[in-house]
């Protein structure tokens, strides 16, 4: 434990870089999977059979061990000469973080009380203002649990994007375990454990925060 | 005015839902929607404002046709009020009060205006339910709140769906006879679906019942529980039909026909106003133990006695006039 934290004020600077790297890959993925994600969960609402399918191929696609779709994309990818690095991790993260995204979104929208979604359409709401006004308020909070999972599911995964040249905190796991250097592994453990609980937390008050005060 | 023409709705090609309904609702008054669940009276109702697509036959509010209409601006000229209050939890009682001014368009010094003028109106003050969210008001009182936004931008025309259906019986009663003050001052034209016949006497200028799709009568109450047109209606309004009536009739009108017998004894006998209707004068005569009721004019002064054979004969000879 001694020359952990001896690793640790050693290295300190070096740490906050992979950090800093590890947390850009997982904001950007997230980001742009909320983008892609939320609009989709919406929009599946509408149409039942296909809602089935697409969460069928998000589930499959979490089955997908992580370092195997890390393989499968390096012939793809290299077609663009990027078959390693930054972009396959972020692809990959953005593919994980469907699931909990579109799933959660999917659900809220549906649980909306159909009184409230009868009563806004009543009144001569647009389906827009319908959407804006009372759905996604009433929605938010699941739908920002489903984020929280994706974010924390990433910085797990992101962790292993090391391996591909993505950087992060996994490279200190990476190179940890080829050099045998225990204190270096459980660092960079720590640092995901770390940033995940942070990470969760700080999403924890803006879930809170965006929930609906009467709901 | 809102008129019913040959409307008709099909639902799968043979379930007719709502089938070849014919009548004309007057402006300013209150015509309920009776009938058994699956009668189609909530389809027809939703039929109004397009929330159920018309399959034949139009309806018009006065004279335009509803199809012709951009349905969004359709539903904003018509209030809306459901039976579970439809308010929305992320909106303070303002929000959502205000929200289909909001949509037209208005200022915030109009809109702030009209919520405190209609929130006064039933009873609610304004500034203290203001910033409250609905989960914080009990069951009237959200069910209030859901009038005054359907009444925010004062349409001319209300839709009420069982608008008082989950409220228990004494707190229903009460906002039953608010709102009929209400509608005093504010002379909407409503239509309003309800499955209780006590309710639809009460409430309605005019009653039409409905049994599969079909519309069975349309009266006002007095004349549907004298003369109920066929079986179907006579079974709904029910066997005490004569009594359900008497709650549509005052000791004043009683007054119109009927002189009063002098007064024996003013001490002991219990009291009953003019304008006490009669289904509550029979009540008070069958609980005491005296067989009269002295009758009192507004300025408390008794000006006769009444007697069970009073409101029989009064009952009978209407029954046969209607």
């Amino acid at each position: 434990m001694q020359s952990v934290f001896q690793y640790f004020t050693n290295n300190w600077s070096y740490i906050l870089e992979l950090t800093f790297q590890h947390f850009q890959l997982v904001a950007t993925a997230v980001v742009i999977a909320i983008l892609i994600g939320v609009p989709l969960g919406i929009y599946l609402t509408t149409n039942k059979a296909l809602a089935e399918a697409v969460l069928q191929i998000c589930a499959i696609i979490m089955t997908i061990p992580s370092i195997a779709l890390f393989g499968l994309m390096i012939p793809l990818l290299s077609v663009i000469n990027q078959g390693i690095g930054f972009l396959p991790a972020l692809i990959a993260l953005i593919l994980y973080s469907q699931l909990p995204i579109i799933r959660n979104t999917y659900v809220a929208i549906n649980n909306v009380n159909p009184d409230m979604r009868d009563a806004a359409i009543g009144i001569g709401m647009t389906t827009w203002q319908r959407l804006r006004q009372v759905e996604i308020p009433i929605a938010l909070p699941v739908i920002m649990a489903g984020v929280r999972t994706a974010v924390v599911l990433s910085i797990g995964i992101g962790a292993i994007a090391a391996f591909i040249g993505a950087g992060g905190l996994g490279v200190l796991i990476d190179q940890g375990i080829s050099r045998s250097n225990r204190d270096m592994v459980i660092a960079g453990a720590i640092g995901v454990s770390l940033l995940s609980i942070i990470a969760d937390s700080l999403l924890g008050l803006v879930q809170k925060k965006l929930s609906p005060k009467g709901a | 005015m809102i008129q019913f023409s040959n409307v008709t709705k099909i639902y799968n090609g043979n379930v007719k839902a709502v089938d070849d309904v014919n009548f004309t609702v007057q402006k300013g008054n209150i015509s309920v929607f009776l009938g058994p669940s699956g009668c189609g009276k909530t389809t027809l109702l939703r039929m109004v404002n397009r929330l159920v697509p018309i399959t034949d036959g139009t309806i018009s509010i006065n004279g335009t046709d509803t199809s012709s209409l951009n349905e969004i601006e359709l539903r904003r000229k018509i209030g809306y009020v459901i039976q579970s209050n439809g308010l929305f939890p992320n909106m303070n009682i303002e929000e959502n009060v205000c929200i289909v001014p909001k949509l037209l368009g208005w200022d915030r010094k109009k809109q702030r205006d009209r919520f405190n003028y209609l929130m006064d109106l039933v009873g609610l003050a304004p500034d203290e339910y203001r910033n409250r969210y609905p989960h914080e008001l009990s069951g009237g009182q959200q069910q209030r709140v859901g009038i005054v936004r359907a009444m925010a931008a004062d349409p001319p025309v209300m839709l009420m769906d069982e608008p008082f259906g989950a409220l228990d019986p004494i707190i229903r009663t009460h906002i039953q006879n608010e709102f009929l003050q209400i509608q005093k001052e504010v002379q909407k034209t409503i239509l309003f679906v309800s499955h209780d016949i006590d309710e639809a006497i009460k409430m309605g200028d005019r009653v039409a019942i409905f049994k599969d799709g079909k519309l069975m009568q349309y009266d006002s109450p007095a004349e549907l529980l004298a003369n109920p047109k066929n079986n179907f209606v006579r079974q709904f309004v029910g066997s005490d039909r004569a009594i359900k009536s008497l709650s549509l009739y005052t000791v004043a009108d009683l007054l119109d026909q009927t002189k009063l017998k002098p007064v024996k004894n003013k001490l002991t006998t219990p009291r009953v106003s003019v304008d006490t209707n009669l289904r509550e004068v029979l009540s008070t005569l069958f609980n005491g133990s005296e067989s009269e009721l002295l009758v009192e004019d507004h300025n408390k002064q008794v000006i006769g006695s009444l007697t069970i054979a009073d409101v029989q004969n009064y009952l009978q000879s209407n029954s046969q006039t209607a």
